[in-house]
């Protein structure tokens, strides 16, 4: 049940770029697929996953499986998942800290869970099952947050190092997305950091924002900005080597400038991860 | 609270935007509802306008956004997967244009595709299996992304125009019902009229898929001569189009 230490540095592939990696070798050490995409009966899809799979590393991030439901986990949904790890093989197998789905409604959106102890026990208690199903070790993202609780009885790092303990789940720590949810709750970044247990981050990933009415909005529509570059060198830093990718989701550009973008990442990790990377590491 | 129904709360605050709701979940949840709202409502609006290019393009924008607020709000989701999602919204808009066919059935062309597109891999069946078939006994089966539709307007040639960037003609109710089918053949997928005695010889071979018993209604239908040769066209068709993937 162990995921590959540091393994480079790579970009979410959109279908806007799907003919560029199957026509060309673009210069990445691995890509990010939504698993979701390709949880179909057949098709295109599958097909162009696999002949991805042949050229490159390939990692599954999901976004439905929801593990702060307080339904638990869906079955078929598991089991699905699980038929596509065992065909891709991939790298690193990621989803959010996060629920969609209760009563037989599923809001399709990544929807914060209370930071309590309820809520931490009931996570933990279906990424232990997720992890028995899929037969290997998970990776948890943070998601950006727009509200808060009443009511919490622990900080975000908190619950997330006590579901990293208890679970032995290993995290995708989302750059962006704790400088959005800092931003919007008032909270430091580095007590964030801190707050993380060394061992268990594996993966970043690193998108851009948007500034809405009030709050700053996960988008992901735009280029890195400097203040998440500056915390993602802090959070090599500290944590690496870390596998690094750049995540578009909205008005993909040329993947010439994704590129540029990981050529940023790749400056201020290392080439190896370990210029930037805590002493001994 | 207990957690569950604190995700009842932000559900009704998402389905009904209910101010009941948002004073439930309390007041250091007030700022960032309005972003949850938005973003649920937005990206299903963006998953119906992404599955319906062409009703979009055939009723305009705004008579879509109507219809799709109004299937958003009488429909919330309930799939593991968005992909899901675009699934009723025929049925909202044969509500919404009760006197416009052509509108819903564009819907059921697209989705049609949409699903087709990634329905299950079948390899057609190779014309060597059928010297040792008995016909007296087979049963044929259908690949897995075949879907049939009855039309009741010209959809069709309208989809065709819209999809080419061509001016679609006006619509109209046609005398008798016009047949499609849709399939996929290795990974294109393939939409074709055929004439009504088609739609209806899948339709029952759909049901129990005895090729002798589709000879018999086409015997019953045509006579036996002609009856026998139309199921013999029928097969040699579908073989061609890799319709059929296997005989039991």
């Amino acid at each position: 049940m162990s995921t590959s230490p540091f393994s480079g540095y790579g970009l979410g592939l959109r279908k806007e770029h799907y003919q560029d990696f199957l026509e060309t070798r673009i210069p990445v050490d691995f890509v990010e697929v939504i698993s979701e995409n390709f949880m179909v009966d057949g098709g295109q899809p599958r097909h162009i996953l696999r002949q991805i799979r042949e050229r490159y590393p390939v990692a599954l991030h999901g976004v439905s499986m929801s593990v702060g439901s307080a339904d638990g986990l869906d079955s078929a949904y598991l089991y699905r998942l699980k038929a596509l790890v065992d065909e891709i093989e991939p790298l690193f197998v990621s989803d959010h800290l996060s629920w969609s789905r209760i009563d037989h409604f599923n809001s399709h959106d990544l929807l914060p869970v209370p930071y309590t102890d309820e809520a931490l026990d009931l996570v933990c208690a279906n990424i232990s099952r997720a992890q028995d199903v899929l037969g290997r070790t998970l990776l948890f993202e943070n998601p950006s947050s727009y509200l808060a609780f009443d009511g919490a009885s622990m900080t975000e790092w908190e619950f997330i190092a006590a579901m990293s303990r208890r679970t032995g789940c290993e995290l995708l720590l989302d750059v962006n997305n704790l400088f959005v949810s800092a931003s919007n709750h008032n909270f430091d970044a580095l007590a964030f950091l801190d707050g993380l247990p060394t061992d268990r981050v594996r993966q970043i990933h690193l998108a851009g924002h948007s500034q809405g009415k009030e709050l700053l909005i996960d988008t992901h529509d735009s280029p890195v900005c400097a203040e998440v570059w500056a915390l993602y060198t802090l959070a090599m830093a500290r944590f690496g080597p870390l596998a690094t990718m750049i995540e578009r989701d909205d008005r993909i550009p040329p993947l010439a400038d994704l590129l540029k973008e990981l050529t940023i990442a790749r400056t201020l990790g290392g080439l190896d991860g370990r210029a930037c990377s805590r002493s001994g590491a | 609270m207990n957690l569950a129904q604190w995700q009842r709360e932000l559900r009704n605050w998402l389905v009904c935007a209910s101010e009941a709701a948002a004073a439930n979940l309390g007041a250091t949840a007030q700022a960032g509802l309005s972003v949850y709202q938005n973003n649920y409502r937005a990206q299903l609006l963006g998953c119906l306008e992404e599955a319906f290019p062409q009703v979009r393009a055939w009723i305009g924008a705004e008579a879509f956004f109507t219809a799709a607020v109004t299937h958003i709000d009488q429909h919330p989701p309930h799939a593991w997967t968005l992909d899901a999602y675009p699934q009723g919204f025929g049925a909202t808009l044969a509500t919404l244009f009760p006197d416009n066919p052509e509108v819903h059935e564009l819907a059921w062309i697209e989705r049609a595709l949409d699903e087709s597109f990634v329905a299950a891999d079948a390899e057609p069946l190779p014309v060597e299996a059928l010297a040792s078939v008995d016909w007296e006994t087979a049963c044929l089966r259908f690949t897995p992304s075949l879907r049939t539709h009855a039309l009741s307007s010209n959809a069709e040639p309208i989809w065709s125009a819209l999809s080419e960037g061509l001016p679609p003609p006006a619509p109209e109710r046609l005398a008798e019902t016009a047949c499609l089918l849709v399939w996929r053949r290795q990974r294109v997928v393939r939409l074709r009229p055929v004439e009504a005695l088609e739609h209806q010889a899948l339709l029952h071979l759909q049901d129990n898929g005895s090729f002798s018993g589709l000879c018999e209604w086409l015997v019953e239908r045509l006579g036996e001569t002609a009856g026998i040769a139309k199921a013999g066209s029928l097969l040699a068709s579908w073989l061609a189009g890799e319709l059929i993937i296997g005989v039991d």
